[in-house]
């Protein structure tokens, strides 16, 4: 481990018996209790500990709710419905579910836009960023599955629009989407096989984050300076210090979710997936759910739909590139000014991209308070992708090559004693 | 400077070029805001209201409408029109539904508690012939599948619906068969106007006047309960998850506060 001693004891006949057989309390120990963590970890460092706990919540609502959901075209809607009427806290289990799914989002984006921020991707923690990609893409997948299942007018023409990506590869593209469908169009048979993977891949998502969580603890957190751990004068132990921090920030996070739950619980949704699906009417205007507007802005933004599938899955493969694209040898954008404001842009450019996303495809761009500007929905969607890409592949390259970096404080603890006493000491940059 | 004059020049440009996005001749015109009962996270039904929404339905609605996700046992349970169960079984018995007697002959007998309501035509075809090629579409989650996503909005839509027939402006091609309403995507709805005249429906005790807006109100309340029949009891138990968190977060805040107070951070 990275940093610090450990020094778990067992204490009785029986920890002491199983800790040379099984050593699984010392892990425990090791890992969730005495793990040092740097002392000066802020609020977005959070949202860790959020995410684990969203996903148990997924997984517990999610069993509740498969033992009454009917996996059936003719009767998948009804069944839900059933589940919100006649199902004892049934509508509960719904409403956390469909609500906890849009939450797991936000605290997905947090997490991984804080990771961009101070530069958590950079070495030695590169394996740790490549399988929150994983995870983040296994979420992606398991969120889609889950939109279908209610077989809703959006989530057959959702399902529709996604599985019909897998026709734009070449030769094989019509044989690999009807054997996607296991039909030759979404139908009972897609739905099935949807629920089936709905249901496996969030055990799969579980076991991806063990990694990820072991990932974590080999390097250690990364932290708001982005500076190496010097010694135990840096650290405090993962307990009481930080479960106390998270559990505050949790409560929190559950109370936004519970205002969505109990006082607006379709507001994330989109209201025709109360409509049964009707494969003879297509809704004027299909949107995805809006976790993944951005990307769907992306795949719109080309007329071919190869390349604009390509694109729309780039988007997301180019974060894999990032700890070898950053030349820097600074990690926290806190002290890089330049990657620092290109950071925001890059915030903003997305931003526009999710709006994007939401609005059909013609047309001048909609911007808030009924505002149309003059700028076709095309063009802008173009100009964006252009420079999300450009931001990954060229700017960010050459910026970090090229930045002169702020003084980097010699150490987590003197930053913190110097921000205490208002006498900063610190060293320049490498 | 230069940054600025750069700014400003877009700012000019944007709005020079800035359009209302204004309805035309088929934007769905954006329906008026209601105050109802429900709103908030206190508001609840208004049981008279909902009873006299279940007769307006009943009716006039379910001639041609479907609500098939809903029992006449939930007229009688908590957070609906609370009729009582005697109420209930009278007013189910008062409706036919189809069965299979003892020789497995298709008959006809009274409705008891455990009944949906009854579908007007047998199937879509049938719907079809009888409402000049249209699909009167089932109203048991019609207030949330119209909803523009935050609560209300479907009751106001469905609201200004029922209420917002009109005479086609001079110039629209209507269709024949089907009616002007500005509120309908494309302006033209083969529904015809559901509520008329004033007093078309007459309730018991006569009271509120049954006016057109007052028997729409009273219905859409009626269609609203019946796509979210928990929703007083999501509110209730939301109140107290709220103050029981609020609380928890609070003394979280402090425990926190105090594992963190002699460490420097």
């Amino acid at each position: 481990m990275a940093h610090g001693t450990y020094s778990y004891q067992p204490k009785n006949a029986f920890t002491k018996w199983l800790d040379s057989r099984l050593p699984i309390l010392r892990l425990m120990d090791e890992t969730m209790l005495q793990f040092p963590t740097p002392k000066n970890l802020n609020y977005w460092y959070t949202f860790g500990g959020i995410l684990t706990f969203m996903l148990v919540l997924q997984i517990l609502t999610g069993v509740v709710l498969a033992m009454h959901y009917v996996p059936h075209e003719t009767m998948a809607f009804d069944s839900v419905e059933r589940i919100m009427r006649d199902v004892n806290y049934g509508w509960l289990m719904r409403y956390l579910h469909s609500n906890g799914a849009s939450m797991f989002f936000i605290a997905v984006y947090l997490h991984i836009f804080r990771g961009l921020y101070y530069g958590s991707y950079k070495a030695p923690r590169e394996v740790l960023w490549l399988l929150g990609i994983v995870i983040y893409l296994l979420m992606m997948a398991t969120g889609f599955l889950g939109y279908t299942l209610p077989w809703g007018q959006m989530s057959f023409w959702g399902a529709t629009v996604i599985t019909n990506f897998f026709s734009a590869i070449p030769f094989v593209g019509e044989a690999v989407t009807q054997w996607l469908w296991g039909s030759f169009a979404v139908d009972n048979s897609t739905l099935q096989r949807f629920f089936s993977l709905h249901y496996l891949l969030p055990f799969v998502i579980a076991g991806v984050v063990v990694l990820h969580i072991w990932a974590l603890h080999v390097p250690g957190n990364n932290n708001p300076l982005g500076i190496d751990v010097k010694g135990a004068a840096d650290t405090v132990a993962f307990h009481p210090y930080y479960t106390t921090k998270d559990l505050f920030a949790l409560v929190v996070f559950v109370m936004v979710m519970c205002y969505f739950v109990f006082f607006n619980p379709n507001f994330l949704g989109h209201a025709d997936n109360y409509i049964p699906a009707n494969r003879l009417v297509t809704p004027p205007h299909i949107v995805p759910e809006w976790y993944y507007l951005p990307l769907y802005a992306v795949l719109r933004s080309v007329p071919d739909k190869l390349i604009g599938v390509l694109l729309m899955f780039g988007a997301i493969l180019v974060w894999a590139f990032l700890p070898w694209l950053d030349r820097s040898n600074v990690r926290s954008y806190k002290f890089r000014p330049v990657s620092r404001q290109l950071f925001f842009i890059l915030l903003i450019v997305t931003w526009i991209l999710g709006m994007l996303g939401a609005q059909s495809v013609d047309g001048d761009f909609e911007f808030y308070f009924g505002l149309v500007l003059p700028i076709s929905k095309l063009f802008l969607s173009q100009i964006c992708t252009i420079y999300y890409f450009l931001h990954f592949l060229v700017i960010t390259p050459l910026v970090s090559m090229n930045e002169k970096a702020l003084p980097v404080p010699e150490s987590i603890a003197t930053a913190v004693l110097a921000r205490n006493s208002h006498a900063p000491k610190a060293r320049s940059a490498g | 400077m230069k940054l600025r004059a750069l700014l400003s020049l877009v700012v000019v440009f944007a709005f020079a070029g800035v359009a209302l996005a204004e309805g035309d001749q088929t934007t769905p015109k954006h329906p008026e805001t209601q105050t109802w009962e429900w709103d908030g996270p206190f508001g609840t039904f208004d049981r008279r209201q909902l009873q006299r929404g279940y007769q307006v339905y009943k009716e006039v609605c379910a001639s041609c409408h479907s609500m098939n996700l809903v029992s006449f046992r939930n007229l009688s349970q908590p957070g609906g029109p609370e009729f009582s169960d005697a109420q209930m079984k009278a007013l189910a018995a008062l409706v036919q539904v189809s069965a299979l007697d003892d020789n497995g002959e298709p008959v006809q007998r009274p409705a008891t508690a455990a009944d949906r309501f009854p579908s007007p035509f047998a199937n879509e075809k049938a719907a079809r012939a009888a409402n000049n090629n249209a699909y009167p579409p089932d109203l048991s989650v019609i207030a949330k599948a119209r909803a523009h996503g935050i609560e209300g909005e479907g009751p106001d839509y469905l609201y200004a619906l029922i209420t917002g027939y009109s005479e086609a402006p001079a110039g629209f091609q209507l269709l024949p068969g089907l009616n002007y309403n500005p509120y309908f995507a494309g302006h033209q709805i083969a529904m015809p106007p559901p509520l008329s005249s004033d007093g078309q429906v007459t309730w018991a005790d006569g009271n509120p006047p049954a006016t057109k807006s007052q028997m729409a109100k009273d219905v859409v309340a009626f269609m609203t309960w019946a796509a979210d029949p928990k929703m007083e009891e999501r509110k209730s138990l939301g109140v107290k998850v709220m103050i029981f968190l609020a609380l928890l977060s609070i003394m979280l805040f402090f425990a926190y506060k105090r594992v963190w107070r002699d460490v420097a951070h």
